[in-house]
């Protein structure tokens, strides 16, 4: 429960002034931001000015303009560098760990083509996943055991959404190769540890990668705390532009991992034979890449910077503890996950009684009430869970109270709608 | 318009539904699925001597527009030729993707179905609403002679992200 205080820290959003959807369309609620963001007026701006003010292409030009879209790149990437926590011992942020990709999926993509060369992956290995991740953490791996004659292995949930040390001690073992887990479920919310899930798989010589696409929006993410190898985010789910993934990955990692896509702009030298790969990041990224789009999320990470990550994740903390207990006052509603609220980073999961979430969702659009139903792309968890698809709210730091107290009158007229 | 389809009528026939039953001994039954809704039914059949539908049922779970559909559907065939069902599946396809909008034309033809037109509005639904039709029509395409079908209608009707069909063919 909130007390009063932190009830009137949410009443209203000073930040949706911020947000030219949400400022020209105050009647939508939207609460899908687990699904994308909303994107402030700072991200739009700079991709006009990028097009206006240094278009060229980057990395080969020879002329000011190209210079100036080339360091416009660099300069996003030791932003992201920083954000992060990868920095260098005396601060320093470092950009060359920064892989541009074109979002989460790709990033998870390009390590599971990548990785498995490097740790010699085989028949008989072992990678390690779990139970709540996205298909996009999901799908490359069963493709890559299929491949290698690996075995993949699932981390499972307790009755309290927890992956326990038990857990963990259990199922990372001497043949875990790799093991590759989200940090933040998409679906329940719930944050895993995984300080100890990386802490283990070192032990066991295995790599650890973390699926931060739900995390790096909402907390204050350090890589060095994390612990972790690789983390694969995008910036389309923090206001940043569709279309920029990022990939962060050790130094010494990414220097022994392979390329992903050959061609353009990756390469140092190429003869009829063969050709020698540029160096790292430049190296995972072949092709002319989306430059305005990397400009635009250094300008997202500048506004985020003004608000700072702990004030935004303690605001967030605040809205989905008011959401879930909101939530757990409606009887016709059962909630999909803990019942404690401050342990959702930014997704509730919950179904009305006997009402299928389509047309939860679809009534209550009637009321302009965004929210997501279905399989959230966890079938595999949904499955485990015993449901078929779900109904989920998701906040962001934009949202306020009355967001969620629309979302509650539109489920009890969805109640009504079904019950009289 | 989701308000204007969510009424007593519509309602009625999603939560008691006339024709969801059973059916003992069907001439014909088809299983459609929307694998990344859940939604799933078995439509099935039974044909009279001179040929026509003599009665429609159909089991299975999903949505209420999956429900209330299949259920509009099966009291709308019952008499029907094959000719004359199929020619009508066509029909509320057409309907439910917005390409045909006479008002009275689909109620003469449709009866109740046609108050489902207001999803053409809708386009994450479509799949939920055509499920019966393209189960039923497929039924009758595959059986324009004899013989029981078991093929599987596959129809994903996840918008939000892109996905491979995963339902495997019965």
């Amino acid at each position: 429960m909130l007390t009063p205080e932190q009830l009137a820290a949410i009443q209203a959003s000073p930040f949706k002034a911020d947000f030219p959807l949400l400022a020209k369309n105050p009647e939508i609620v939207f609460l899908d931001s687990a699904a994308t963001a909303q994107r402030p007026e700072a991200v739009l701006a700079a991709e006009r000015t990028f097009y206006e003010t240094m278009n060229a292409n980057p990395l080969r030009g020879l002329y000011r303009l190209s210079v100036e879209a080339t360091s416009a790149i660099e300069d996003a990437r030791a932003h992201i560098a920083k954000l992060i926590g990868a920095v260098d011992a005396a601060g320093k942020p470092q950009g060359s760990q920064i892989v541009f990709t074109r979002n989460a999926s790709e990033s998870l993509n390009l390590v599971a083509h990548t990785l498995p060369q490097v740790v010699n992956l085989g028949p008989g290995d072992e990678v390690v996943i779990s139970i709540m991740e996205h298909h996009s953490n999901i799908i490359p791996w069963q493709q890559v055991c299929a491949a290698t004659g690996a075995n993949l292995v699932y981390l499972r949930l307790d009755d309290n959404y927890t992956i326990t040390q038990d857990e963990i001690e259990a199922k990372i073992g001497p043949k875990a190769k790799i093991v590759s887990v989200t940090h933040v479920s998409n679906v329940l919310g719930v944050e895993n540890d995984i300080p100890a899930i990386a802490k283990r798989a070192h032990e066991m010589g295995a790599r650890m990668v973390v699926d931060g696409a739900q995390s790096v929006p909402h907390l204050a993410v350090d890589v060095k705390e994390l612990g972790c190898d690789l983390l694969a985010f995008s910036a389309h789910k923090m206001g940043g532009p569709m279309g920029i993934g990022v990939l962060w990955g050790t130094s010494e990692l990414l220097d022994a991992m392979p390329p992903f896509l050959t061609g353009g702009e990756m390469i140092d030298s190429v003869t009829e034979t063969g050709a020698v790969w540029a160096p790292v990041p430049q190296k995972f990224e072949a092709g002319t890449q989306d430059a305005a789009g990397s400009y635009a999320f250094d300008a997202c990470l500048t506004y985020l910077d003004g608000l700072g990550m702990e004030a935004i994740e303690e605001r967030e903390r605040l809205l989905a503890t008011y959401l879930t207990d909101e939530l757990a006052k409606l009887d016709f509603v059962e909630i999909i996950g803990p019942r404690e609220g401050e342990r959702h980073i930014g997704a509730v999961a919950f179904n009305v009684r006997d009402v299928h979430p389509h047309d939860v969702a679809s009534i209550l659009d009637m009321s302009n009430v965004c929210i997501r139903a279905g399989h959230h792309c966890a079938q595999p968890l949904l499955a485990y869970l015993g449901v078929s698809s779900t109904c989920r709210a998701s906040v962001a730091f934009y949202n306020d109270k009355q967001d969620i107290d629309a979302l509650v009158e539109g489920l009890t007229g969805v109640w009504q709608v079904f019950n009289g | 318009m989701a308000n204007a389809l969510y009424n007593a009528v519509f309602l009625d026939h999603a939560k008691n539904p006339d024709y969801k039953y059973q059916m003992d001994d069907p001439t014909f039954s088809h299983e459609g699925v929307n694998p990344s809704c859940g939604d799933e039914l078995t439509f099935s059949v039974r044909m009279a001597s001179d040929g026509t539908i003599e009665e429609a049922a159909f089991v299975g779970s999903g949505c209420a527009i999956s429900q209330a559909s299949a259920d509009m559907m099966s009291d709308l065939m019952v008499d029907k030729t094959p000719q004359e069902a199929i020619e009508l599946c066509e029909l509320f396809k057409r309907m439910i993707r917005g390409e045909e909008t006479d008002e009275d034309m689909l109620e003469e033809k449709l009866d109740e179905a046609a108050m489902l037109r207001d999803i053409a509005h809708m386009p994450a639904r479509v799949k939920c609403a055509e499920l019966a039709w393209r189960t039923l029509e497929e039924m009758l395409e595959n059986n324009s002679t004899a013989g029981t079908a078991t093929a599987t209608v596959h129809a994903a009707c996840d918008h939000d992200h892109d996905h491979d069909h995963l339902g495997e063919e019965a």
